[in-house]
């Protein structure tokens, strides 16, 4: 099938293409890039002001299955990536049972497979999570995960997380920490501030991101591996990443779109949407973050997408789960908080939600360049629209963002011979 | 009349909504100096004490004055939070509000618990103490009785004693009090006091009588051993040697200070027995005076729809 997209705004950096023009596509292969293509073909799709960039991939979110089907399954969470603008996304292993074995990551493949949207699990560092013992990290390589995290929690001992970077270094996959010394967190929801005292919540302070971080770092460069740092909320983490790439280290690092977007103000009202893991910080730390991401300390922003059920939110705000949906919303806030607000250009974003992902990662490739398979994400940059979670594809609607004015939207995307474009799954073959 | 049909906290609450509490508690106390101390103010209203934590003397005081302005009272209380219950907050308290009922005081474990009643359920909230956040009518009883005492609060230097970090009578105090144009200031182990304490306003002491140089008014806390902070500090007996409130200690600064608790009192902990029971203890006119604070505040609040 030949299909052309025809007057969009084509960028990809990694082949410095910045052009505005038709690209057209055989049976998923991208056949020809020019600023005006004339062909006999099935089908034509006019995207005047509209932007095509490489696939974005979504290096941390949380799918549920198996386990808790009722918040998400893979295949609702394919559905949210594609109506959130991605054709990647890279599963955490916090499931029931596990992510620890290859059953597992075989089962959470097969559930994706044929899809749209690619799904790469990432495996548990220790066997059911518990941070006693090393899982079967071999097992799940070879079955097809693409980095290990004990997500939710941090890797339990420096013991367990020298054998993790030791070990993984074999297969030149990433340990993906989740800095949080709990020894300090204890019974803490919100971020130890002025407003903890406040609103008189237990409060969850950055000192236990960064003990983390720093512990991770040391052992990273007594053993080299790699190092990922999820889901980045504190300055202070922000300037010890920023020191340990200087060295050289092989160490990258992650930011969500709710960390960037809002500080620890949105708790005021206790909509248990706002507690997260890292909590929401103060101004200073987002502005750290947003500095970091200009000057490339942190190299990819990923939603940490955590769907709970109305059920387990609708409590008090100490009792509720930690976690917000952020799939559907990532593009819209970086769109509307990077771009717009001139922090990023399209470029660099493109290298934060698609490239660098990729890299870190070794997802498949996204390029548009002639020859390459077309993995592509479609963004309408101007689109001002209402966020309404009741339209949302993901089975949870936790999200405190429900009625925020955005400025940026994903219009569709092409993967695997599939587009899905104005609410439709479109096959290319 | 006041500002909000709930009294959440008083953090916000502008002062002269705390002054009409204030005086409007002043009649009611005249009255429960009454041989009849009873008024028909709240006849025919329905008031629910709602009760996840347990409490004797705030639940006494809120019964008593809900009974003496002869409203209609149902107590409720879980001896644990409603989640080991199975049940959630949600659904106990729109079962109870299916009967018809037009006042709510919580008690709460969990901070922010009165706010989300208010998301809930169309009757009027009252928080009676949520978590380590605020206690709003203890405050207020607090502040009635420093204005009856020294006849002002507006200049006053206050000090809070002890755990502030577990206490929700201490955000009430901090924040109604400098609403009130006191100068407040808190003293404590350095585990025990909130990070970033000081943006609000007040003052930090860590030595007790850097605090008793300072004060007109110590507002001494209850050391919260089942909040988990006996583990902030060694021991009792040096959080009494550093921070205990003692005759001597007072003597030496040759002072004239009003000493409040808002009890049960540590006694030999937070303060000794010799000035729990001294001439500057108020601690018993505290418990009085509460009872006409929260008649005051269920009166204004309880009449406020009907005036509206």
């Amino acid at each position: 099938m030949k299909v052309l997209l025809k007057n969009a705004f084509l960028i990809d950096p990694q082949v410095e293409l910045n052009i505005k023009g038709d690209l057209l596509i055989e049976d998923g292969v991208i056949s020809k890039i020019d600023t005006s293509i004339k062909e006999n073909v099935d089908e034509i799709f006019d995207l005047k002001n509209l932007v095509v960039v490489p696939g974005f991939a979504d290096a941390h979110v949380h799918l549920r299955e198996p386990g808790r089907e009722d918040e998400e399954t893979v295949q609702s969470g394919i559905e949210a990536g594609m109506n959130g603008g991605f054709s990647a996304l890279c599963c955490m292993p916090n499931t029931e049972p596990a992510i620890d074995c290859a059953e597992v990551v075989t089962f959470v493949k097969d559930r994706a497979a044929n899809s749209l949207v690619d799904v790469y699990p990432i495996g548990a560092v220790t066997k059911k999570r518990e941070g006693k013992e090393l899982a079967l990290l071999g097992e799940m390589y070879e079955a097809g995960v693409v980095g290990f995290s004990d997500d939710g929690d941090p890797i339990s001992t420096s013991k367990i997380m020298k054998y993790a970077l030791e070990y993984s270094s074999m297969f030149d996959l990433p340990i993906i920490e989740h800095c949080e010394d709990k020894s300090l967190t204890e019974n803490g929801v919100m971020n130890e501030s002025i407003n903890s005292t406040k609103f008189g919540l237990p409060p969850h302070p950055s000192l236990a991101e960064v003990i983390i971080a720093l512990r991770d770092i040391a052992i990273l460069r007594y053993t080299g591996g790699k190092l990922h740092l999820a889901h980045i909320s504190a300055k202070e983490t922000v300037e010890v990443l920023r020191l340990a790439k200087k060295e050289g280290l092989n160490i990258t690092g992650e930011v969500t779109p709710h960390h960037f977007s809002l500080t620890d103000d949105a708790v005021e009202n206790y909509d248990t949407n706002t507690k997260v893991n890292p909590p929401l910080r103060t101004q200073q730390d987002v502005n750290a973050l947003i500095e970091a991401l200009k000057d490339g300390t942190i190299d990819i922003i990923a939603s940490d997408h955590a769907p709970h059920s109305i059920e387990e939110k609708e409590w008090e705000y100490i009792y509720a789960p930690f976690g917000m949906i952020g799939l559907e919303t990532s593009i819209g806030l970086t769109l509307t908080k990077l771009y717009h607000s001139k922090i990023l250009s399209i470029e660099e974003i493109i290298y934060k939600m698609s490239i660098n992902p990729r890299k870190i990662f070794k997802l498949k490739e996204a390029v548009i360049k002639p020859g390459a398979a077309a993995n592509l994400t479609i963004l309408d940059l101007e689109k001002e629209w209402i966020v309404d979670k009741f339209s949302f594809k993901s089975k949870s609607i936790n999200t405190p963002f429900h009625g925020w004015k955005l400025k940026g939207k994903s219009a569709g995307v092409i993967n695997n011979s599939k587009f899905f474009f104005e609410n439709k799954l479109i096959d290319l073959i | 009349m006041l500002s909000s049909r709930h009294l959440l906290g008083l953090y916000g609450v502008p002062k002269k909504d705390i002054e009409l509490i204030l005086d409007t508690a002043k009649t009611f106390r005249e009255i429960i100096e009454r041989p009849i101390k009873k008024v028909p103010t709240l006849q025919g209203k329905t008031v629910v004490n709602l009760f996840f934590e347990s409490s004797t003397r705030t639940r006494i005081s809120f019964e008593l004055a809900e009974k003496r302005l002869s409203a209609d009272v149902l107590n409720f209380s879980a001896s644990t939070s409603s989640l080991t219950k199975g049940e959630t907050l949600k659904d106990t308290v729109r079962n109870i509000e299916a009967m018809k009922i037009d006042m709510v005081v919580i008690r709460h474990s969990a901070a922010g618990s009165p706010h989300y009643l208010t998301q809930l359920i169309d009757a009027n909230v009252i928080n009676a103490g949520d978590g380590t956040h605020e206690h709003p009518t203890q405050a207020l009883l607090d502040m009635y009785t420093i204005r009856e005492k020294i006849g002002r609060i507006e200049g006053l230097n206050v000090c809070i004693v002890g755990d502030i970090s577990h206490s929700r009578v201490a955000m009430s105090n901090i924040f109604g009090l400098l609403t009130m144009g006191a100068n407040v200031a808190v003293c404590g182990p350095k585990t025990m006091i909130p990070k970033d304490i000081d943006k609000l306003g007040v003052m930090v002491f860590t030595k007790i009588d850097d605090a008793i140089k300072f004060a007109d008014v110590l507002n001494i806390l209850r050391i919260q051993l089942e909040r988990g902070a006996a583990s902030n500090f060694p021991s009792l007996r040096e959080y009494h040697r550093l921070f205990g409130i003692t005759k001597e200690r007072l003597l030496k600064h040759k002072k004239d200070i009003l000493i409040m608790h808002p009890g049960p009192i540590n006694r030999g902990v937070e303060l000794s027995s010799d000035v729990a029971d001294g001439s500057n203890s108020v601690i018993l006119e505290q418990v009085t005076n509460g009872v006409a604070v929260r008649m005051a505040v269920l009166y204004l609040i309880g009449t406020r729809t009907e005036e509206n």
